[in-house]
């Protein structure tokens, strides 16, 4: 009865086991590691449960529904569990190596392990309210990641971050407030019911201020201001968590609500979600295809990425979900092996600014064959799995006759190729800027090399053999449209 | 010459102490009628500052039990740990099981919300005290 909980439990017990141990920190960072693989095995287990046997749910306290807090542990669920598993091993793996590793501190790992637990259970929770609280619990780890060091750099970006995060977590509590009022539930499932009930002049305003409090978690047009503002001063390995998982949050809880709890909703909320996705589509890429500074241009990046995802929802379909899905998973991964080999880039040349490094290829060829893959993944070039994501999205989007909206899609993919070819051209394939460079001969990588190279596996066979990852995003996404036997 | 309270740190001398003793008072209340581990915690939070008040932010932390932060994760760990027993029943993480104690003269009531409550006046006691002493440390130290 407690097997569907462990994916916020064991974080989060791993936390506090890591705040006893902050003035020992050798036994801290081997709790952390237990932690964290204790995690990883236990969400693998508990996603492949639930591949056999369907959604597993536990009502805690014994309490009876509707009152009582759900948790649900279903096909999508377990399945962002298990990548947020798989980025905090990625994570604490990392900080072995002498890439540019975050800074030991004695907060760390309570706080990384803290913000995965708040993301599983958001992942996990079938209440509207209690997610609420998983996004608070969330949100406050990360702000104490993104204030680590406290530089006038970090402290600037955590300002920024909890300021417009604080706008949209409150909007969200007006929202599920608003929403009780005029429904009495929250459980997801009574919800689903009663919302159906409500006249349509009362559902609408607070489908769409709920909406408008997830987009802003989700980074979209145009309140994504937040994310490249902050994500840039962050550490590499907590960053490629970041970029993984905080954003995800956002999509998975419209996902889930939009395409699962109150469908069908209103068609004008997935009007006005496509014209959202295509705007931080073209806003993502421009800002992108603007910036110099690695990190930027990968933050950037996110937002044009997160306007796929979110259009793929707007199609409000079995297929568009898929996509979704699909779309969501491929993307925490290769963003996050992205931004670890722009580390990996920012330990052999000293910097992150394009316009200062140079000379990799000739000197560490399998970092440029790696940064290659990933970038031609990211883009969506055939057979490459980003391609795969983009060709179900863009044939969905056909079907419905969405052509504006495709043609949108397709052009913001090439100026993204034109930003990834920057990256390579500029950090890759020119010589260093500066003739006496040497790339530095004694450096502790392994561990960094390790967790690159295993996150590039894991993209490239989804690229390979797609269908495996593109069956299992449409059974997730016939489980949230009901659609099942 | 600094001038020293001294009356103020005689009062508060006992007063720490009758605080502390009435947040358990309403720790333990809770289960019954108004109170619980918040509250108690918060009152725990209010010795722990007016000690602080009078002496000075470092001599109160010390009085703690533990340092604020190892405080309010054992509270947490004990609140999860709460809901643990209940699976041995087969029942919901976090359900709550009471049992009488027999001691002869009356039955002592004792149940897992206990072990909860006593797990949220910690976490309180840690959480927001360590805070609330940290600043006014931060406050001392300022020129």
């Amino acid at each position: 009865m407690m097997w569907p909980l462990a994916p916020m439990l064991v974080p989060l017990a791993t936390a506090l086991l890591c705040v006893l141990t902050q003035s020992t920190p050798r036994r801290q960072q081997m709790i952390s590691v237990v932690g964290a693989t204790v995690l990883l095995i236990t969400s693998t287990l508990l996603f492949l449960e639930v591949q056999q046997v369907g959604a597993l749910r536990v009502v805690l306290g014994h309490w009876p529904l509707p009152f009582g807090i759900e948790f649900v542990a279903d096909v999508l669920g377990t399945a962002l569990a298990l990548v947020a598993a798989l980025m905090l091993n990625v994570t604490v793996l990392w900080q072995w190596s002498d890439a540019d590793a975050a800074p030991s501190s004695p907060t760390l790992h309570p706080l990384l392990h803290g913000l995965v637990a708040g993301v599983c259970g958001a992942f996990m929770t079938a209440d509207l309210f209690n997610l609420y609280v998983w996004f608070e619990v969330a949100l406050m780890c990360a702000l104490g990641l993104l204030a680590h060091g406290g530089g006038l750099h970090q402290l600037d970006a955590a300002l920024k971050y909890f300021v417009l995060n604080v706008i949209g977590t409150m909007l969200f509590l007006v929202a599920v407030a608003l929403i009780y009022a005029a429904t009495g539930h929250l459980n997801f499932s009574a919800l689903g019911d009663a919302m159906a009930r409500l006249d349509a002049a009362v559902a609408l305003p607070l489908y769409g201020l709920l909406l408008f409090a997830l987009l802003a978690k989700a980074a979209a047009f145009p309140l994504y201001a937040w994310l490249p503002a902050s994500y840039h001063t962050l550490p590499p390995p907590v960053l490629a968590l970041f970029s993984a998982l905080l954003a995800k949050v956002g999509i998975y809880a419209i996902l889930r609500l939009f395409g699962n709890v109150f469908t069908p909703a209103p068609a004008l909320l997935y009007d006005a979600l496509g014209w959202i996705a295509v705007l931080s589509m073209i806003a993502g890429v421009l800002g992108a295809a603007y910036h110099w500074d690695m990190r930027r241009i990968l933050a950037f990046h996110s937002i044009s990425q997160i306007g796929y995802i979110l259009l793929a929802i707007a199609m409000a379909s079995r297929t568009g979900d898929t996509a979704a899905i699909f779309f969501t998973l491929h993307h925490s991964l290769v963003k996050a092996s992205l931004i670890l080999v722009a580390a990996l880039v920012f330990r052999y040349t000293g910097h992150y600014d394009l316009r200062r490094c140079g000379g990799l290829y000739a000197s560490r060829p399998w970092l440029g064959v790696a940064f290659l893959l990933l970038a031609l993944s990211l883009v969506g070039i055939p057979p490459f799995s980003g391609f795969w994501g983009k060709y179900l999205i863009v044939r969905e989007a056909l079907s419905q006759g969405a052509y504006l909206w495709t043609a949108c899609a397709l052009l913001v993919s090439v100026v993204t190729l034109y930003s990834m070819m920057k990256i390579w051209l500029e950090a890759f394939w020119k010589p260093h800027p500066d003739p006496a460079w040497r790339a530095p001969e004694h450096v502790r990588l392994a561990p960094a090399w390790v967790g690159v190279s295993g996150l590039a596996l894991v993209v490239l066979s989804i690229g390979v053999a797609p269908e495996a990852l593109i069956g299992f995003a449409d059974a997730a996404a016939g489980a949230l449209r009901g659609d099942v036997p | 010459m600094t001038s020293r309270p001294l009356l103020a740190e005689v009062f508060v001398r006992g007063l720490y102490i009758v605080l502390l003793v009435a947040s358990i008072w309403v720790l333990l209340r809770g289960h019954n009628a108004p109170g619980g581990g918040f509250i108690g915690g918060l009152l725990a939070v209010a010795a722990s500052a007016a000690y602080a008040l009078t002496f000075n932010a470092t001599s109160a932390l010390q009085r703690l039990p533990l340092r604020p932060a190892a405080l309010a994760a054992i509270g947490v760990l004990l609140s999860a740990a709460s809901g643990v027993p209940a699976l041995w029943s087969d029942l919901p993480f976090l359900t709550h099981l009471w049992v009488e104690l027999p001691l002869g003269i009356a039955d002592l009531p004792l149940s897992t919300v206990m072990v909860f409550d006593f797990g949220v006046y910690l976490c309180v006691w840690g959480a927001l005290g360590g805070y609330c002493l940290g600043l006014l440390r931060a406050l001392e130290e300022a020129p």
